[in-house]
């Protein structure tokens, strides 16, 4: 008797009716889309965008090459060389992030001991050649002197939950 | 009208018959290209209201332009023959896959005295030409000395060939209650009868009385088609894309410009078969060329409607459907139509 029903149930086509009246309703249904460059989706403050090297507010950088953030990477994307400094501290000579190798997981940042390397919001940024997307420490550097507001006070909107 | 037949004859003579064939051509082929042009875009919008999207919209205004840049896209493109492949046929074969296409057209009435030729077999010549359009394919696939374009031919072919019985078998009841071959002719049938009489003429076509023939023919045709749910001829996940795999700027238009006129030709038809054609549905509004519009974009939605719904049938559920299932209905429905007609109860006499 069951399989007399389902040869009834296919001959009358019940399930493609089926199948065509969700999407029938789905056809007057609200659209979801988001006009990309006029409208933008909200975002975290964790956001995992374009990287940064920040500074103390007195202008000494932050890093200390300590490297757990080139050892971290999963994508050996970060590239340290480290000298002492005259005056005895310990600072890079060389922080480089090649930007096609990064997956913007975020664990540098995590690493980071003394939040140097930090991820910002930004993600419309583009390379016309391969080495456009090499970013050296000067330009990190001066990512962090641009968006250092913004990087601020993202930290400040997280530090409850670290 | 006969003041531009004397103009005419006045200026080319006795060249023309031929001249107004040739502008009749042009009339009907020109709108015919735009149409398929607009039902891609028609095509892209459906499916992406029907997946909470809203389709294309930035090239002009809500994106109309759109298939305009598209085929000039396709224009400007370059037209790469592989090494391997067999050049001549390789070249060919889209002209053969368009040419069956819009010659079918030549006997579709848009009205009972709108048609460059009104032949007395025209539904003859619609299933001999239209079946003509697999051998675009075939050679495709066999011109491009490639394995998934060779498997996309044989499975298109095999289809092809399977789902033109039950659609000849439901065209054969057609035929037998119009007793006509003649497209004017099954149309003006259709206008006759109890309910035509009573002015509610949406009744005494077609599609009531052979409802299970008017649905093996609209499923065989989206086969015929090779459009979704059966497109296993392109199955992107299989063969990447089926015979045209090797084709790229304009040969691989044309395949496509075939493809979307066939759909047209297909809904066209439908509307004339099973729909009253031209004829308007109730008495009190006149018939025209608008009702057979609107028919045929029901339809061509309809088609578009199955593709944004229903996943693709895996082959051997597709050779089963059409031997195993439409070619029983088919002869069981043709044995009851025979019967019908002979019976007491006949309607269509």
């Amino acid at each position: 008797m069951g399989s007399m029903k389902e040869i009834f149930n296919s001959l009358f086509l019940k399930e493609l009716l089926k199948g065509m009246s969700v999407t029938g309703r789905y056809f007057f249904a609200r659209k979801i889309t988001v006009q990309y460059p006029e409208e933008k989706t909200p975002q975290s403050f964790r956001f995992r965008g374009l990287h940064a090297l920040r500074r103390y507010p007195n202008g000494e950088e932050r890093c200390i090459a300590c490297k757990l953030c080139e050892a971290i990477c999963p994508a050996l994307a970060i590239t340290i060389e480290a000298e002492p400094r005259d005056d005895g501290s310990r600072r890079t000579t060389r922080y480089d992030i090649d930007l096609t190798k990064c997956i913007f997981c975020g664990f540098c940042e995590e690493a980071c001991p003394v939040d140097a390397v930090v991820e910002t919001r930004i993600f419309e940024y583009h390379g016309e050649k391969r080495g456009d997307l090499y970013y050296t420490k000067q330009m990190l550097l001066a990512n962090g002197d641009r968006y250092e507001d913004q990087i601020a006070k993202d930290r400040e909107l997280d530090a409850s939950y670290r | 009208m006969d003041a531009l037949m004397n103009f005419g004859t006045g200026i080319f003579g006795g060249a023309w018959p031929a001249v107004w064939t040739l502008i009749k051509i042009v009339l009907i082929v020109a709108p015919l290209m735009l149409g398929v042009a607009y039902l891609t875009y028609f095509e892209r919008k459906v499916i992406g209201y029907m997946q909470v999207r809203i389709g294309p919209n930035r090239v002009g205004p809500w994106g109309l332009i759109q298939p305009i840049a598209d085929g000039l896209k396709l224009l400007l493109k370059e037209i790469i023959v592989p090494t391997t492949a067999s050049k001549g046929i390789f070249i060919i074969a889209p002209m053969l896959a368009i040419a069956p296409a819009l010659a079918a057209w030549a006997v579709v009435p848009f009205t009972d005295s709108l048609v460059v030729a009104n032949i007395d077999a025209s539904l003859l010549y619609i299933m001999a030409i239209t079946s003509m359009g697999v051998y675009g394919i075939i050679l495709s696939g066999w011109a491009s000395n490639s394995k998934y374009a060779f498997l996309g031919a044989m499975r298109s072919a095999a289809q092809m060939v399977s789902y033109e019985i039950s659609m000849g078998f439901s065209l054969i009841c057609v035929l037998m209650v119009s007793n006509s071959l003649n497209l004017v002719d099954i149309v003006n049938v259709q206008d006759q009868g109890r309910f035509a009489g009573w002015g509610l003429s949406f009744l005494s076509w077609n599609w009531l009385p052979l409802f299970p023939m008017f649905i093996v023919y609209l499923i065989s045709g989206t086969a015929e088609l090779n459009r979704a749910p059966f497109d296993v001829a392109e199955g992107e996940s299989e063969i990447v894309a089926g015979f045209h795999v090797e084709y790229s700027g304009m040969a691989f238009a044309l395949f496509f410009l075939a493809e979307y006129a066939n759909m047209i030709l297909v809904a066209a038809l439908t509307s004339l078969l099973f729909l009253g054609g031209w004829l308007s549905p109730v008495g009190f509004l006149p018939d025209g060329i608008l009702w057979l519009f609107i028919k045929m974009s029901a339809i061509l939605f309809l088609f578009l409607w199955f593709r944004a719904t229903f996943p693709r049938y895996r082959y051997d559920q597709l050779m089963r459907l059409g031997w195993k299932v439409f070619l029983p209905i088919c002869l069981i429905w043709l044995v009851v139509v025979g019967v019908w007609m002979m019976s007491p109860l006949n309607i269509w006499k």
